[in-house]
C-alpha cells in the first residue's frame, strides 16, 4: 500500500483551499492513508466481473421534460449570501485569474 | 498592452515549422430550461431571477437531466458522424471559482456521449478538408461575473466581483477535434472553415442559434508547432474564447508567428491559456494550465447513467435534416454555379435568403443576382448583415417577377429595391408611388423617339445609311428623356421603323 505523502496532502489542501498547519499535514496524511487503505480492501473483493458503481440504484435514463418551472425570487436566491450588491452575489476579489 | 510580443513573418514560420491544431467549441443549446433544473434559459433577464436550489448548489438539491439536452447532444454527435455511447455518465469537474456556486461543473470526463467522428469542411477555393472529431460531451455553462473597482471592468485591480447565476447551468455541448495535422499554411483557414461549418450544422439541426456574437458558440484554439519532419507534437498554447470566425483565423495565425519566434530564439513554449484581443489580433498570457488531475474528476453520484437505446438513436438519425455541406453541393449543381461562387454566397450570409427567394417564386439566377449584387452592396454600405435589411425574400422575388414580366427593367428594379429598403412599402407600392413602370406604349414613346431623331440628325442619317448599330445612341437619348422608364427593345424597334430600316 503506497502511503499518502505529506506533499500530497498539501497539494489537496491547496486545491480545496484549506489552510493546514504543518502538524495537521502529518496528522491528515496518516488518517487519509487509513481511509484509502480501508477503501482499497473493496477492490480485493471486487474482481473484474464487478463493474465500478457510481450510483446505488440500478437506474438509467432518468430525464425530465424541457418545461420551465418557477425559479426562486432574487430575494430568496440571495437570502443566504454573505454579501450582495446590485441583486448579485458579492464575492471577494479574485486573484490569479483573468 | 504594455508588452509587445516577438513575431516572425507567417511565411518564415511556415518554412520552418508544421502547425498542429486542436479546436474546442462550446455550443449553448437553445433549450427552454437549464441542463439539470427547470429554470428558464431566456437571455437578458434581471440578475438572479432564473435560479433555484439546484443551480445554486444548495445542499440536498438534486439535479435531473433535461431530455432535450440529451437529444440535442445525440443529434450533434450523429451530424458529426460520431458513434453514440451506449452508456455514459456525468462527472464532477471540481474547482474553486465563484462562477459556479457548486464548486464543481457537471460535465463528462472519460465517457462522452459522442465520439470518433469527422466533419468535412470547405475552404475558400472549394477544396474539402476532413477534420476528425474526438468527442462531443455534455456540460453546463457558468454564471456571469462583473468585476468592480478595476479599470474598465477587468479583474486586475478589482476590489470585488458580482455574480449573476442566470447562465449557470444552461446546457453546453463541447465539441473537441482530434489534432488537426497536414493543413500546413492553410491551418488558420481550416480553423475558420471548421468553426463555420460546425455553426452551419448546429443551426441546421435547430439545437441552437449558434450566434457567436451572443456567446452562444465559443471557440478555444489549441496550437503547437513542430519542426518539419518531426512526428512528436510541440508544446501547445490554448487561446480561450475566440468569439468570431475572423478571430479564429487571426488567433491561429498569430500563435503560429509567436510560437515560431519563441522556438527560433531557442526558447520553449509554456503550456498556458492565452487571451485573444480583438482590437490588435494578438494574444496575451493567461494562466498556466492546471493539470487535468487537479480537477479531481469523479462520476457524478446525483445523476444516473445515460444509456440511449439504439432504437432512439436510429429514430433521431432518421429525423436529421439535410446537412449544410450536402445541401450546398446540391444547390451548386442545381444552380449551375461553381464552388467558389457558393463560398462567396456563404461568406455574404446570403444562402438562406437566396433559397427563400427561390421558394417565393424567383428563378435562381435572379435571386442570386439581387442578393449578391444590389442588396449586398446596400448592406455593406449601411454596415448591417444581409438578413437585417428591410426587405424580405418574398419582396425580392416580386421584384424579380416584375422584371421577368417586362414591367421593370434592371434600372427601375434597383429603384424599387431602394424604395423598399427606405420603408416606402412593398415593391408594388413603390412602383405605384414612384411611377416606375416600364413604358412600352407606342404613343407614349413615339414623341420621345421623334424628338431623339430630330435632335440627332447626324446619327439618324447614319442609321438610314444602314449603320444599324448607331441606333444605340438614339435609344440612349430616349432612355434619358424618359428617366430610364422606356422599354429599350421597343424603343429600338420604333427608331428603326421610323427611319425605314430593318434589323439584320
Amino acid at each position: 500500500m503506497p502511503g499518502i505523502t505529506r506533499e500530497e496532502v498539501a497539494h489537496l489542501a491547496r486545491l480545496a483551499r484549506l489552510e493546514l498547519k504543518p502538524e495537521e499535514l502529518e496528522h491528515f496524511a496518516g488518517q487519509l492513508d487509513d481511509i484509502i487503505g480501508a477503501v482499497a480492501r473493496v477492490s480485493e473483493v471486487a474482481d473484474q466481473d464487478v463493474p465500478p458503481t457510481s450510483h446505488p440504484l440500478p437506474l438509467t435514463n432518468v430525464m425530465r421534460a424541457d418545461e420551465v418551472r418557477p425559479s426562486l425570487t432574487p430575494e430568496q436566491a440571495l437570502s443566504g449570501a454573505p454579501a450582495q450588491e446590485q441583486q448579485r452575489f458579492k464575492v471577494p476579489q479574485i486573484l490569479g485569474e483573468d | 498592452m504594455t508588452t509587445t510580443t516577438d513575431l516572425v513573418s507567417y511565411e518564415d514560420a511556415l518554412a520552418s515549422y508544421d502547425p498542429v491544431m486542436g479546436l474546442e467549441v462550446h455550443v449553448e443549446l437553445g433549450t427552454k430550461t437549464k441542463m439539470f433544473c427547470g429554470c428558464s434559459t431566456e437571455l437578458g433577464q434581471d440578475a438572479n431571477t432564473q435560479t433555484c436550489p439546484t443551480c445554486l448548489g444548495m445542499p440536498g438539491a438534486l439535479p435531473v437531466v433535461n431530455a432535450i439536452g440529451i437529444e440535442s447532444a445525440i443529434k450533434i454527435g450523429l451530424a458529426l458522424n460520431c458513434e453514440i455511447a451506449e452508456w455514459c455518465r456525468f462527472a464532477r469537474k471540481n474547482y474553486f471559482y465563484p462562477d459556479m456556486p457548486k464548486n464543481f461543473q457537471t460535465s463528462q470526463y472519460d465517457e462522452p456521449i459522442a465520439f470518433d467522428g469527422y466533419l468535412d469542411v470547405q475552404l475558400e477555393d472549394g477544396e474539402t478538408f476532413r477534420v476528425q472529431i474526438e468527442r462531443a460531451h455534455m456540460e453546463e455553462d457558468t454564471g456571469k461575473s462583473t468585476h468592480v473597482g478595476g479599470a474598465t471592468g477587468r479583474i486586475h485591480g478589482a476590489s470585488h466581483s458580482l455574480l449573476d447565476y442566470n447562465r449557470a447551468g444552461i446546457p453546453l455541448i463541447e465539441i473537441v477535434t482530434k489534432p488537426i495535422e497536414g493543413a500546413g499554411e492553410r491551418a488558420p483557414e481550416v480553423a475558420r472553415a471548421y468553426v463555420r461549418e460546425l455553426r452551419e450544422v448546429i443551426k441546421a439541426l435547430g439545437v441552437s442559434e449558434a450566434r457567436m456574437e451572443m456567446g452562444q458558440m465559443r471557440c478555444d484554439v489549441n496550437l503547437s508547432l513542430r519542426p518539419h519532419g518531426r512526428e512528436k507534437f510541440g508544446t501547445r498554447s490554448e487561446t480561450k474564447n475566440v468569439n468570431s470566425l475572423r478571430s479564429v483565423e487571426r488567433a491561429a495565425r498569430f500563435e503560429i508567428q509567436r510560437h515560431a519566434a519563441v522556438l527560433n530564439g531557442g526558447g520553449t513554449i509554456i503550456q498556458e491559456t492565452r487571451h485573444f484581443h480583438e482590437d490588435t489580433g494578438s494574444t496575451t498570457s493567461g494562466r498556466v494550465k492546471e493539470e487535468a488531475e487537479d480537477y479531481r474528476y469523479f462520476p457524478e453520484p446525483d445523476l444516473v447513467p445515460v444509456a440511449p437505446s439504439r432504437a432512439w438513436v436510429e429514430e433521431i438519425r432518421a429525423g436529421l435534416p439535410e446537412l449544410p455541406l450536402a445541401r450546398r453541393n446540391r444547390l451548386v449543381a442545381e444552380w449551375g454555379i461553381t464552388a467558389t461562387d457558393m463560398q462567396s454566397i456563404l461568406n455574404a450570409g446570403a444562402l438562406d435568403l437566396i433559397v427563400a427567394t427561390i421558394d417565393a417564386g424567383a428563378d435562381a439566377a435572379s435571386a442570386r443576382k439581387w442578393w449578391m449584387g444590389e442588396l449586398a452592396r446596400s448592406a455593406n454600405e449601411s454596415g448591417v448583415a444581409l438578413d437585417e435589411l428591410a426587405i424580405t425574400p418574398a419582396q425580392v422575388a416580386r421584384v424579380a417577377e416584375l422584371v421577368l414580366k417586362g414591367d421593370l427593367n434592371d434600372k427601375l428594379a434597383r429603384q424599387v429595391i431602394e424604395g423598399v429598403l427606405a420603408g416606402e412599402g412593398g415593391p408594388d407600392e413603390v412602383v405605384d408611388k414612384r411611377g416606375l413602370k416600364v413604358v412600352s406604349d407606342d404613343s407614349a414613346l413615339g414623341t420621345a423617339v421623334d424628338e431623339a431623331i430630330a435632335g440627332n440628325p447626324g446619327i439618324a442619317d447614319k442609321i438610314r445609311g444602314g449603320k444599324v448599330a448607331a441606333a444605340g445612341a438614339l435609344v440612349g437619348a430616349v432612355m434619358k428623356a424618359t428617366r430610364g422608364q422606356a422599354d429599350a427593345a421597343r424603343v429600338k424597334e420604333l427608331i428603326l421603323e421610323r427611319l425605314g430600316v430593318s434589323e439584320g
